[in-house]
């Protein structure tokens, strides 16, 4: 059971975070923040040992005081950054490599879905957004011909991500 | 301890401090197997499970066994870790179950109960097994059911028991600053085995505990390392100065030691119980100046030294992360120091913290830390008093979405606050930048291709979508105009402007993405364009180069997360000319803002930067992008005359387009077009003359009736009342009256000795209509000067006429050619002899009237000339025919014929020729190779006529003759002339006077061959008058006939000569001498009456050679 799920883009800009509770968004945003700091190290650490067979699971990244941060990237630089409650001790480290690969392969589908942008926000609410041309983010999304698409069908790929987040969040795996 | 794994010297630590272990139930048991169980737990290597994916370690264990006593546990929220037991055994030897009922259980139960009343959870039931008693008592349940019934009594109520893992809790906490420092023994280990872990603590106490814990490893290492190791380890012990800073802000903040009035009473007593807490200090460090231990104390004591302290702590922590690149957590703990000096009042020092983690969070775009900080930024700022900084982030937080709707409005308040509270300055202006403020969206001029006249009124609506949670009123919304001239640009002409920018008047601005950080592949494209700069006097190049556009988007981007947060210069301009909209209120969302302007001076206008005002503030789009222009010209007013088709014709009414912009000139009632009369082009009036009225965008038209008036000289056309810049449009019907040809210039005749290449050229022009320019000049209202116009008008006919004879009867023959598009009808043919002779009768052949001519074909007309006396000896003729367009129904007017005028000469027949050939004598026909006699009679058929009258005329004795050249021709090579082929012969100029003359020939093929071509010149002697006319073609006919001047009459018999090699022979000798010259008679005068004759050729019979050529 994780607390805090992110996906990070090659440029450490978040894709997609999501916690739990929610009312400590703030922390740990600040905590996938600064648990980058490691993700590079460990990233620039592992560049230079293995090219061909890179490790992605990264382990964990720090401990705090109650959570557990762990990392993974992805061969495009894509991070994942999960958050643990350091009591659970039913995760152990193979429970956590294979969220992770799970978490891989549900933003590799995000990815083959031909309306996503690879850099937007993973977005899984799209279907609220208002869409007419002077709202914001409107005009994004009302390119000609893919505007009634991108309604239809980003929410659905993107939901099933959000939706493999939240099981991970509830689920003690 | 495993230290295996490193390369230093095994450190052997020993225990301290060890872990208190209560001891209950049956203490005869325990005393039994105490000594085992004291000597062999150390031994035993027990399995430390580690979290965070590191192996487990083994360690060896100490404990202190005591008798259990319920004065040991700790009273109710007390958490000391060390004094107190942790880990409470009952002892029990109980095999049977009714001793088990009896006793054990009731005894079981008081202790738990004692424990649970002190919360102590940790607790474990040990059942001895006893071999020897088992045998004894064979009787007995089975062991395990004793087991069973302990589980069911105990275990099964404390389900609680692992869901408040007090011990490993602590252990976890503990463990965490050093899962980082593999390489580092923890010292600490022993720290909680001789305290061991309270159950109820202070609050702090655990802050104090771990705070000495890290400070003591870290001691530790700065003890056995040296600085070297140290360095290069710091990625592994940062994270414990980081904690030992947490935890000493934390502890500050919980005995009100990081603010500005210093702690409380409650505050101070919280401390006086950590300090207490913290008991003496171990003997080992009490002596030494400076201990974890000192540290702690001397930090909770006073707000002074704990600021030292934490400061000390929080920068050398900075500074390691720094060091190794962790910046993101530098700058975390940066932010926490901020807050410090926040509660400390000194927000000028915890300014540069928030601005730096700020500019990390926007430059990789984290929303949440960017809003939070830039809270606790904008606090900062308004205590230190910078207004424009305040503002700014003001208007940023009021446009965060990640803020609730209460603090959004809050911090617009804040702005509309100050822009209302009146300036001591009053004409300082705050400028902001817009983009947080509101966003422009879109712009949409009318007219839609942005192009206005001068004087011409434009509306230029932007859409502003407005970021504020409340609407906003806007004293002014003020657009800057950059205004330039581009008068040497043809694009900037009126007429461009007009017809070709189009578009459809809406511009689209894109959104910014901040605080979204830019990947690199959305960064705008270069924009470049060539750039030449002319020379106003003689428009030479003075200089050329490439110019970026969009310099100003490429160059943001560097600056993007600076230039956001500080006031980053943006200058407001101050040009001539604004587009103003005053007293907006911007609600939330978007707005429609509409620009109204009065075009004044022609030129290009760019729309640079937008600017709204809120009482003092101003927030400004320094650079509206993509480029907005509009243009505004001035033009003359001009008058545009074409024709609707592509070409006109002569002699149909044909339609004129006339289109009058009219510029900057208004057309005032009774203005009028004067137009002067061509000769031969008339305007035709219609009743009803309807002018069509265009604004210059064509957008709106109306419908007026035109006036005109028509005398002799003059067409008058009263133009429609129409505003500036205006298009009047309406078309006119001319009729171009066909003109006469000039006399004979459009015909080909034959009967006229016309030179040959003329008659070539005639025909290569041929299928071209000849055109007439008629020039029209106009007077318009607007100008003193006449406008010129040409139009020009094509004939569609080509006409030609022929004298056809046969014998002494004679036709004429006129070939009317229709060379346009059209198709006409043709009726009432006339020929008329203009010259008038009563004698003469033109008999028309032509049986119809009326006759269609389609297009690209022709019509002959066929007239016998008839006469009783002496006929004329030219005739002057008009042919005239009827035509119209075939498509039209009804013409308004009748059109005038069209007429060709002609002169046929010297048409009366004078000679007969007439050729004849006989096969040899005995023969039935002609052979191939074998000689023909060729008999050529040459007939006189009129007396002297007045056309005889030339120098050839000889007379004696009352009787006229004249002298005549035949020559024998063959030009197809059938047959060839032996001897001389041609000769002077004199012919009496009288009726039925006859010359016979004699040739041989010989047919070259066989077949029906035509006869050999006779030709007849009349032989001039050389005093001729006249030869300075001849003129270059007629030389070889010369040349030829020079040959023969100097023979006789009498054949060279004996000789056969081809043409060529006698003119080639002889030209050279007679150059230079006056010769006689040849004029061919015409064609009208002599009578070939063997013409198209042909003689049967068969083969010779003894021909052996079959000649083929084969081209």
């Amino acid at each position: 059971m994780a607390v805090c799920i992110a996906v990070i883009a090659k440029e450490n800009y978040p894709l997609y975070i999501r916690s739990t509770p929610t009312e400590n968004e703030l922390k740990f945003h600040y905590m996938v923040h600064t648990s980058l700091d490691v993700v590079d190290e460990k990233i620039s650490a592992m560049g230079k040992a293995l090219v061909d067979q890179r490790e992605l699971y990264l382990g964990l990244l720090y401990p705090t005081e109650d959570y557990k941060v762990y990392g993974y990237v992805t061969n495009s630089k894509v991070k994942f950054v999960m958050v643990v409650d350091s009591s659970n001790t039913a995760l152990r480290d193979n429970e956590i490599r294979s969220m992770f690969r799970k978490l891989h392969n549900s933003y590799t589908d995000v990815m083959c879905n031909p309306f996503y942008n690879p850099g937007d926000r993973i977005q899984s609410r799209w279907a609220l957004l208002p869409v007419s041309a002077s709202s914001p983010g409107g005009p994004y999304f009302l390119c000609p011909i893919q505007s009634r698409w991108a309604l239809l069908l980003c929410p659905i790929q993107s939901r099933a991500f959000d939706n493999m987040v939240t099981s991970m969040m509830i689920q003690v795996c | 301890m495993d230290a295996s794994e490193e390369p230093l010297p095994p450190v052997i630590y020993t225990m301290e401090n060890k872990p208190i272990v209560t001891c209950a139930g049956d203490q005869n048991l325990f005393t039994s197997v105490y000594p085992t169980l004291s000597q062999q737990l150390p031994r035993e290597p027990m399995e430390w499970r580690r979290s965070y994916g590191r192996a487990p370690k083994m360690i060896h264990l100490e404990s202190n066994f005591v008798q259990f006593k319920e004065e040991l546990l700790p009273k109710e929220g007390n958490k000391a870790l060390l004094t107190f037991p942790f880990l409470h055994i009952y002892w029990t030897e109980c095999c049977d179950t009714e001793v088990y009922k009896a006793t054990v259980k009731d005894d079981l139960t008081k202790w738990q109960n004692v424990l649970k009343a002190h919360s102590s959870v940790d607790w474990l039931i040990v059942i001895v097994e006893n071999d020897a008693k088992k045998k004894n008592k064979t009787n007995i349940l089975p062991r395990t059911s004793i087991v069973d019934k302990i589980r069911n009594d105990f275990c099964n109520k404390q389900s609680d028991r692992r869901s408040l893992p007090l011990f490993s809790r602590c252990c976890s906490s503990l463990r965490m600053p050093w899962c980082s420092t593999t390489s580092w023994t923890p010292s600490s280990l022993s720290m909680w085995s001789t305290s061991g872990p309270g159950v109820s603590v202070p609050p702090g106490a655990l802050d104090c505990w771990v705070f000495l814990s890290c400070l003591e490893v870290l001691q530790r290492i700065e003890g056995c390392c040296d600085r070297a190791q140290i360095d290069s380890n710091i990625a592994h012990t940062v994270g414990l100065w980081s904690y030992a800073t947490e935890k000493l802000k934390s502890l500050g903040y919980l005995c009100g030691l990081v603010s500005e009035k210093g702690p409380n009473s409650e505050d101070l007593n919280r401390t006086v119980d950590l300090l207490a807490g913290l008991g003496a200090e171990r003997p080992e460090t009490a002596n030494t100046a400076q201990s974890p231990y000192k540290k702690l104390k001397e930090a909770l004591s006073s707000v002074e030294a704990f600021e030292k302290h934490y400061l000390d702590l929080s920068h050398a922590t900075i500074e390691m992360y720094t060091s190794i690149g962790r910046i993101r957590s530098a700058k975390f703990v940066g932010k926490d120091l901020a807050e410090f000096y926040m509660r400390k009042k000194a927000p000028q020092k915890a300014e540069i913290y928030l601005q730096g983690a700020l500019k990390n969070y926007l430059a990789e775009g984290w929303a949440l830390p960017i809003t939070h900080t830039r809270k606790q930024l904008a606090e900062c700022q308004k205590h230190l008093g910078q207004i424009e900084n305040y503002l700014q982030t003001s208007s940023l937080l009021a446009s965060d979405h990640h803020l609730t709707e209460e603090e959004r409005k809050h911090f617009c308040q804040e702005i509309l606050d100050f822009a209302s509270q009146p300036s001591d300055n009053p004409g300082h202006k705050i400028v902001l930048p817009m983009q947080s403020f509101a966003q422009l969206r879109d712009l949409h001029f009318d007219p839609s291709n942005a192009v206005v006249h001068v004087g011409g009124v434009l509306c230029i609506e932007i859409t502003m979508y407005s970021q504020m949670p409340v609407p906003v009123h806007v004293e002014q919304i003020v657009v800057n105009v950059h205004f330039s001239i581009e008068k040497n640009n043809y694009r900037k002409t009126a007429e461009w402007l007009t017809k070709h920018k189009t578009s459809n008047g809406i511009i689209n601005f894109p959104p910014e993405t901040a605080p979204f950080p830019v990947s690199q592949n959305s960064l705008p494209a270069l924009e470049l364009y060539e750039m030449f700069e002319r020379s106003p006097s003689d428009n030479s190049l003075n200089t050329t180069g490439i110019i970026c556009r969009n310099v100003h988007m490429l160059l943001r981007r560097q600056e993007s997360s600076s230039s956001l947060e500080m006031p980053s210069g943006v200058a407001l301009e101050e040009g001539a000319h604004v587009l103003r909209c005053s007293h907006v209120t911007l609600e939330p969302g978007a707005n429609q803002i509409t620009f109204r302007t009065q075009a004044k001076e022609p030129g290009t206008y760019t729309l640079r930067q937008l600017c709204a005002s809120v009482g003092s503030v101003w927030f400004v789009l320094p650079h509206i992008y993509p480029i907005v222009q509009y243009d505004v010209y001035s033009q003359e007013p001009q008058l545009h005359v074409e024709p609707l088709a592509d070409s006109l014709l002569a002699g149909i009414p044909q339609k004129v387009k006339f289109t009058v912009t009219t510029g900057h000139y208004t057309i005032k009632n009774g203005d009028s077009l004067q137009l002067s009369n061509a000769e031969a082009m008339l305007i035709l009036c219609q009743a009803e003359s309807r002018a069509m009225v265009y604004s210059n965008t064509r957008e709106q038209s109306s419908d007026a009736a035109l006036r005109i008036q028509s005398s002799d000289k003059v067409t008058s056309i009263s133009l429609p009342v129409a505003p500036a810049y205006h298009v009047i449009e309406f078309e006119l019907e001319v009729l171009s009256l066909p003109s006469a040809p000039a006399l004979g210039g459009e015909s080909d005749m034959l009967g006229m000795a016309e030179p040959h290449r003329k008659h070539k050229d005639k025909q290569k022009t041929g299928h071209c209509m000849v055109t007439t320019d008629h020039k029209v000049s106009i007077d318009c209202p607007w100008s003193i000067y006449s406008t010129v116009i040409a139009l020009t008008f094509s004939v569609p006919f080509r006409t030609t006429h022929a004298l056809l004879s046969s014998g002494t009867r004679k036709y004429v023959q006129v070939c009317v050619q229709n060379l346009s598009e059209l198709d006409f009808q043709l009726s009432d043919s006339y020929l008329v002899d203009t010259s008038d002779s009563t004698d003469l009768q033109l008999v028309p052949l032509n049986t119809q009237s009326q006759q269609p001519i389609y297009s690209k074909q022709s019509v002959f007309f066929v007239w016998e000339l008839k006469w009783t006396e002496e006929p004329p000896p030219s005739l002057h003729c008009r042919f005239s025919v009827g035509f119209s367009p075939a498509s039209e129904e009804q013409l308004s007017i009748s059109l005038k014929p069209y007429t060709y005028e002609f002169k046929v000469e010297n048409f009366f027949t004078l000679y007969n020729v007439k050729a004849e050939i006989f096969p040899p004598s005995g023969m039935e026909y002609c052979r191939t190779g074998s000689l023909c006699s060729l008999e050529v009679l040459i007939t006189r058929l009129s007396d002297l006529l007045e056309v005889d009258k030339d120098e050839a005329l000889t007379e004696s004795d009352e009787h006229f003759s004249t002298k005549l050249m035949y020559e024998v021709v063959d030009n197809s090579s059938n047959w060839a002339v032996c001897g001389k082929s041609c000769g002077v012969i004199s012919m009496p100029v009288a009726a039925r006077a006859t010359h016979r003359v004699h040739m041989e020939v010989m047919p070259l093929f066989a077949g029906y061959l035509p006869l050999p071509d006779v030709r007849l010149f009349k032989y001039l002697p050389h005093h001729s008058a006249h030869s300075s006319q001849l003129d270059a073609d007629s030389w070889i006919e010369n040349d030829s006939l020079s040959v023969d001047k100097h023979g006789d009459d009498q054949p060279d018999s004996s000789s056969l000569k081809s043409r060529g090699s006698v003119h080639s022979a002889c030209s050279s000798e007679h150059k230079g001498l006056p010769m006689p010259r040849l004029q061919a008679l015409p064609a009208g005068q002599v009578f070939n009456s063997s013409s198209g004759t042909q003689v049967l050729v068969i083969p010779s019979q003894d021909d052996h050679v079959l000649e083929v050529s084969v081209t």
